[in-house]
């Protein structure tokens, strides 16, 4: 029973130690699964979670734009293996080639899997901060991949920051069809961009906003609260989240994110003027919102600690 | 209401000195950290005992309990700013002279070193620090006749001198050094305000103040680096800060790359009857902070 065992644990390795050093293949990883929102658009919807070795990274959602000459990636998930699984679930669908991959923000659950990607004729989009957030942070996701993929899905992940920055306003053609890319001012992070596919009217906000999973704050809660005004006002006819359902209606969908955020800088404020220590904040603050959301343990406490740091300068 | 001068910065020996040791450290501990399991509490205090003579030499220390406390969660939020709150309330007319806190597990284990102005028997003091691994976090109190007093908390956070804690990149230079001070109203008694013998408070002049300083400062550790270019973002932190009231001492910090970005420090301190807090921060680029607070009542107005 041992010596199998130890096969077994020999042929594991190989396998591990043959995929570390494989190059990303699509033919590698099953397909992930997606839905076509509206025509040529698709997207992964990721369920809520941490990264993990059991979900490779796949906790954001993602999606691509199928143009007449071009398709455009909308994020790549949280591992080069959750990259390669888009990769295929295009080449189920498309031989055209990927023009362009547009990171929505700076976090690892949302670009880990660019390098799945990288090849001819690929451009990485991002917001003009994306390429300084990234390398500011990179030690730091690297590091935490290590600790939360499987040894053989963190093993040499390349961070690919964008070649392309938008500042303003940004239109991409994937032949016969329009993209607009939108840098946003600091919300959710300093480094926000949104991506509509004009033809269909469909808006991929990233973080911007989430659904059923609390949203996280990682920028200005003042700045986010302030955009999402901006943002309820615009006439779109299908919203992609970074996190939840898709198509929920807008601008409906806002309305949980929008209580959570005012809630929170409501209860933030308060405790502050109180004398309440950050550390009791943490405990006491957005306590009625807990059933509402997936993993408020989480997040709800890192929450409090970033807008009360964040509000306590008012 | 704060404004910028340019001194000589310091040694430069003493920054290549720390720059070096943490660029060992981490050199030593990135092929450990993937994967690695968190220290145990054996063995962070196995770390004390081996770091135990930079910080207090051969001198005997107090076990703590029952005069000075820390605070500390025990499974922090965000590593990279973590809360601390240090209590204590020195006998036998004892006053507190300084306070050190330290972070076993840190690259740069000596968070700060607290010296302050006036004789008290009591000390309340806030922070917030970065904490790389789990790891034991002290208060060590020196009293005026020399005894050393500690106590502990252990804490589980990671990744506190690497995080990237800055939220927009932009506004941290925009703001550098800009200050503020807030005066809390005592949700809670942290301290009891103890008379030392011999001491007969001025009339009007005895009220207890708990103030908030607040400095914007990235504070970067020099562990952090830019992917790009490969090279270290340089450290640069808030080395120095000295606060005082009329001109008498309050408290003098001397600090290190474990205090989070943004420091902060609450504390509390019997008026002089000075209507003035004035505080004056220096980081390890030799730029020179400081500023002029009107010491405000306590809500209530009562003197």
């Amino acid at each position: 029973m041992r010596r199998v065992a130890l096969a077994v644990a020999a042929f594991v390795v190989a396998l591990a130690a043959v995929d570390a050093g494989a190059p990303a293949a699509a033919g590698d990883a099953a397909p992930l699964t997606v839905a076509e929102v509206a025509p040529g658009v698709f997207v992964h919807q990721a369920p809520y979670a941490l990264i993990a070795p059991a979900n490779r990274g796949d906790i954001a959602n993602v999606g691509f734009v199928v143009g007449e000459a071009a398709v455009a990636v909308v994020d790549s998930g949280g591992s080069p293996a959750v990259g390669r699984a888009l990769l295929a679930a295009i080449r189920a669908r498309t031989d055209k080639p990927i023009r362009y991959v547009v990171n929505t923000h700076v976090h690892p659950d949302h670009l880990l899997g660019n390098e799945a990607f990288r090849g001819e004729g690929t451009a990485f989009v991002g917001h003009r901060k994306l390429a300084r957030a990234l390398a500011a942070r990179a030690p730091f996701y690297l590091d935490q991949a290590a600790r939360q993929l499987a040894p053989a899905d963190a093993a040499g992940i390349e961070l690919v920051p964008p070649d392309i920055a938008v500042d303003g306003m940004l239109r991409l053609d994937l032949g016969g069809r329009a993209l607009v890319l939108e840098a946003h001012p600091t919300a959710h992070t300093d480094a926000d961009l949104t991506v509509l596919d004009e033809a269909t009217g469909t808006w991929f906000l990233g973080d911007l906003l989430f659904v059923g999973h609390l949203p996280t704050l990682d920028g200005s809660l003042t700045g986010w609260l302030a955009e999402m005004d901006r943002l309820a006002a615009r006439q779109v006819a299908h919203v992609v989240p970074g996190h939840g359902p898709l198509d929920l209606g807008w601008p409906a969908a806002l309305a949980p994110q929008r209580r959570y955020l005012e809630r929170l800088a409501a209860g933030v404020r308060r405790e502050i003027a109180a004398g309440r220590s950050i550390a009791q904040a943490a405990e006491e603050v957005g306590i009625e919102e807990r059933d509402a959301w997936a993993l408020f343990e989480t997040f709800n406490p890192h929450n409090v600690t970033a807008a009360y740091q964040e509000l306590e300068w008012e | 209401m704060t404004s910028h001068a340019r001194r000589l910065p310091p040694a430069s020996s003493l920054r290549a000195a720390i720059f070096a040791a943490c660029a060992a450290v981490l050199a030593a501990a990135v092929p450990e950290a993937a994967g690695a399991q968190a220290p145990t509490e054996a063995e962070t205090h196995a770390t004390w005992l081996a770091i135990r003579g930079d910080v207090v030499g051969e001198r005997p220390i107090v076990d703590g309990t029952g005069i000075l406390a820390i605070e500390a969660p025990y499974r922090a939020h965000d590593a990279a700013v973590v809360p601390l709150d240090i209590t204590a309330h020195l006998p036998d007319g004892k006053a507190v002279k300084a306070l050190t806190i330290v972070i076993d597990e840190n690259p740069s284990p000596v968070a700060a070193t607290f010296t302050f102005g006036q004789r008290r028997a009591d000390l309340a003091l806030s922070t917030r620090v970065r904490i790389n691994s789990y790891s034991f976090v002290r208060a060590i109190v020196e009293a005026d006749d020399g005894t050393l007093y500690m106590s502990e908390r252990y804490v589980k956070a990671s990744g506190g001198c690497s995080a990237p804690a800055l939220k927009d990149a932009d506004q941290a230079f925009a703001n550098l050094g800009k200050m503020k001070v807030r005066y809390p109203p005592p949700a809670e008694a942290l301290a009891t305000p103890a008379k030392l013998p011999g001491t007969a408070p001025a009339a009007g002049a005895s009220r207890l103040v708990r103030a908030q300083i607040m400095i914007r400062h990235p504070n970067y550790s020099g562990l952090q680096m830019n992917q790009l270019t490969q090279l270290y973002i340089p450290a640069r932190f808030v080395n120095d800060i000295e606060v005082s009231q009329g001109g008498d001492k309050l408290f003098a910090m001397e600090g290190g790359i474990s205090l989070s970005e943004d420091p902060t420090i609450a504390f509390e301190f019997q008026s002089n009857g000075a209507g003035t807090l004035d505080v004056k921060a220096v980081d390890t680029d030799g730029e020179v902070f400081s500023g002029a607070f009107a010491i405000e009542p306590p809500p209530g107005g009562n003197g």
